[in-house]
């Protein structure tokens, strides 16, 4: 009761007062709409009768689903570890050249398209025609220069089209990394670089044993973001290939059981999964922000 | 301070919710139309609708949208359901009057002229539970191989009457260094349809309109036999060496629309392609200067099975009440007359599904010999892929593609196929 006393009157109720707007709004547009997606997915395709695990069981068998799941999984690996690598390749190149700015622009452009947009260019930069007549697709006109050319149906050809798709989200999303990680590049103290290049250190020691270390923090960050937009992968193959011949992923089987079979239980089946595996991750890179900001 | 402005931008950005959400319509004279048509078609739309609006008042909001289903289920879940929606196929039409989302028109449009106007067919096809609850509208023949009588005439090629014969003349195009045939099966997310075409035009008339029938409510398996042959006679042109226009590959990796255009090349890129009767519009679009039945022409798809002789598929737009309001009820009221269909039909790309609209209503000959083709074909049957529930369509539409890429895994991709199916049906 004393205690209640006191935190009025060091105006608690204030802050809750401020704070009321921004949760009911959290509640009405994330909070409820997770629980109620939650107990869909335990219900059947017109979310009538409950039928337990089935929509799980479902996911995890399927054909499709698997398909999707593993080349999320293919998704995860390649995107991630080549936007970061290249990330920290183009910021800590961009670093030691005069247009550097121009350059950082260069690479940070693609965000500033849709990606449903940047998928359309994609798809004529894919086009393919076939051999014998002129190519009007860049990737397979430069191909057609070399001895031997055979055109690459590169949505088509099972071998490539998830590499396509790939390639696609990142050249995207390359840019957004090598900004975050240039800005990290800069947080690290000239006195430290000029300390270790005075003491003897190669270039090729200070970034391996200086630079990477010090980016460490920010490095994680970017990964576990790209890692949370990987999961989600949607628009570019919706756009390019709507997950024919093996490119299928999760969050677009989610849009086709929701609004083209209207089996509502499994849509919300797979939103929950998406959720569940997000949510470490959303963890992790949160508690790495958090680190980052104490070191500043 | 952050907190703040965060609270003043929420409080904005709901106040515009707010104002941006549209009234219910208090005054039922603006109809809100949900549609597939943009660009040319729906110019052409909103001329067979502007008299309708002269006269009774009303007018049509028309919302154009590539992903139907999808808008249509998020704006029917929400409550907010425009007043028609204009569906690409009867499939999504009998799932959604069996969720209780339509209203039926039979009375609203009076039988006994709906009865006179419409074949049984279309009446069939639009009823669910024994009420009309739909109009066919935008009809299209899919009986059609397009051709270029002006280069099967230098050639000295003569039109295949049998499927035999279409071989044969495929084989001497070869020889001559041509190729026989361009097929078109990419188209964005709904990849695969214009194979799936292919599939149901060659069952209908190698294995007969019962098996057509029996496959299309899903009373024999995907793994019978007759399916099983359908897509092997597809395999036979799309596999092999030299047939298809960029092989396998090009059959998937060219669009349906630019794969009209090959024809028409200097060398043509090939000379035939089967693709239904909208095909025209795309023809006519790109090459103006083509003149029907001399530079392009149709013709149609050859007998495989004597006994079966005749047999042409096509597919129609459906036209669905989703509000029962007075504008809403007029407009469809409209659209099923003979006179609002006329003004489509003289317009070209638009074979009307009332049979009272003549003849000479249509632009040239091409469009006369289609109209001929829906109205005196021997056996007729609605685009089997739009009659499934989406999910089977949806899973043909793969089956195909995956098929074209990998002749070997046939019983594998119908099999996958059928799992679908005894799911989707079991209802």
């Amino acid at each position: 009761m004393k205690g209640g006393v006191s935190i009025f009157k060091k105006g608690g109720l204030i802050p809750w007062l401020y704070m009321g707007s921004a949760l009911f709004f959290l509640t009405v547009y994330l909070i409820y709409p997770i629980l109620d997606t939650a107990y869909i997915s335990f219900l059947g395709k017109d979310s009538k009768e409950f039928t337990g695990l089935d929509n799980y069981w479902y996911i995890f068998t399927n054909t499709d689903m698997v398909g999707a799941l593993k080349n999320n999984l293919l998704w995860l690996v390649l995107f991630t570890s080549i936007t970061v690598s290249l990330g920290v390749i183009i910021a800590v190149l961009t670093d030691r050249v005069r247009y550097e700015a121009a350059a950082k622009a260069m690479i940070f452009l693609p965000m500033a398209i849709s990606f449903v947009a940047a998928s359309v260019i994609w798809r004529f930069m894919f086009e393919f025609r076939p051999a014998g007549v002129p190519q009007i697709g860049l990737m397979n006109a430069i191909l057609s220069y070399l001895p031997g050319f055979k055109p690459i149906a590169w949505l088509v050809n099972t071998k490539v089209n998830n590499f396509a798709l790939i390639g696609v989200g990142i050249w995207v999303w390359t840019g957004f990394c090598t900004v975050i990680l240039s800005a990290g590049l800069k947080g690290i103290p000239v006195e430290i670089l000029e300390a270790a290049r005075i003491d003897g250190a190669s270039e090729w020691q200070l970034f391996w044993r200086i630079i990477l270390p010090m980016m460490r923090t920010t490095i994680l960050v970017v990964a576990t973001t790209m890692v949370i937009i990987v999961l989600k992968v949607f628009d570019i193959v919706y756009v390019m290939t709507n997950g024919n011949l093996g490119t299928e992923v999760i969050a677009n089987r989610m849009y086709k059981e929701m609004f083209h079979f209207r089996e509502f239980g499994r849509a919300s089946a797979i939103a929950v999964i998406l959720l569940l595996a997000i949510i470490p991750v959303m963890a992790v890179n949160i508690r790495r922000f958090q680190e980052q900001e104490a070191i500043r | 301070m952050r907190t703040g402005l965060g609270i003043t931008l929420v409080t904005l950005l709901t106040l515009c919710g707010f104002v941006a959400t549209p009234l219910p319509a208090a005054q039922a004279d603006v109809v809100d139309v949900l549609g597939l048509w943009s660009g040319g078609e729906l110019r052409d739309f909103q001329d067979v609708v502007s008299p309708w609006e002269q006269k009774t008042g009303h007018t049509m909001a028309f919302v154009s949208t590539r992903d139907l289903n999808a808008v249509l289920t998020t704006r029917l879940e929400a409550g907010d359901p425009p007043e028609v929606a204009i569906l690409p196929n009867p499939g999504f039409m009998h799932e959604l009057a069996e969720g209780g989302k339509l209203v039926a028109v039979d009375t609203i449009l009076g039988m006994n002229r709906i009865k006179r106007d419409y074949t049984r067919a279309w009446l069939e096809l639009g009823s669910y539970q024994g009420k009309l609850h739909a109009i066919f509208y935008k009809a299209s023949s899919k009986g059609t191989i397009w051709y270029s009588p002006k280069n099967f005439k230098t050639k000295g090629y003569s039109l295949p009457k049998t499927w035999k014969e279409m071989m044969a003349l495929s084989d001497a195009i070869v020889s001559q260094g041509g190729t026989p045939f361009v097929i078109g099966a990419e188209s964005g997310a709904a990849t695969g349809w214009p194979l799936t075409d292919w599939i149901e035009i060659i069952l209908l008339n190698q294995a007969g309109p019962e098996i057509y029938d029996k496959w299309v409510d899903h009373e024999i398996s995907w793994t019978a036999p007759a399916i099983r042959r359908a897509f092997e006679t597809l395999g036979r042109i799309v596999h092999t060496r030299k047939y298809v226009y960029g092989g396998s590959a090009g059959v998937l990796a060219t669009n349906f629309i630019n794969g009209t255009y090959v024809l028409y090349t200097t060398p043509p890129g090939a000379y035939m392609n089967y693709l239904g009767g909208f095909a025209q519009g795309f023809i006519k679009k790109q090459y103006p200067n083509l003149r029907p039945g001399e530079d392009y022409a149709f013709f149609p798809f050859p007998i495989i099975e004597p006994r079966y002789a005749g047999g042409v598929t096509g597919g129609a737009d459906v036209i669905v009440l989703t509000k029962d309001t007075p504008g809403a009820r007029s407009f469809i009221q409209y659209l099923s007359t003979a006179t609002a269909q006329e003004i489509w039909a003289k317009k070209g790309g638009f074979i009307a599904s009332n049979k009272s609209v003549k003849l000479d209503a249509y632009p040239d000959a091409i469009a006369q010999q289609m109209a001929l083709q829906l109205a005196n074909a021997k056996i007729f049957r609605f685009d089997g892929s739009d009659l499934m529930p989406a999910k089977v369509n949806d899973s043909f539409w793969k089956a195909t593609v995956e098929y074209v890429n990998n002749p070997a895994g046939l019983d594998k991709i119908l099999q996958s196929v059928e799992e679908v199916a005894t799911e989707a049906y079991e209802k």
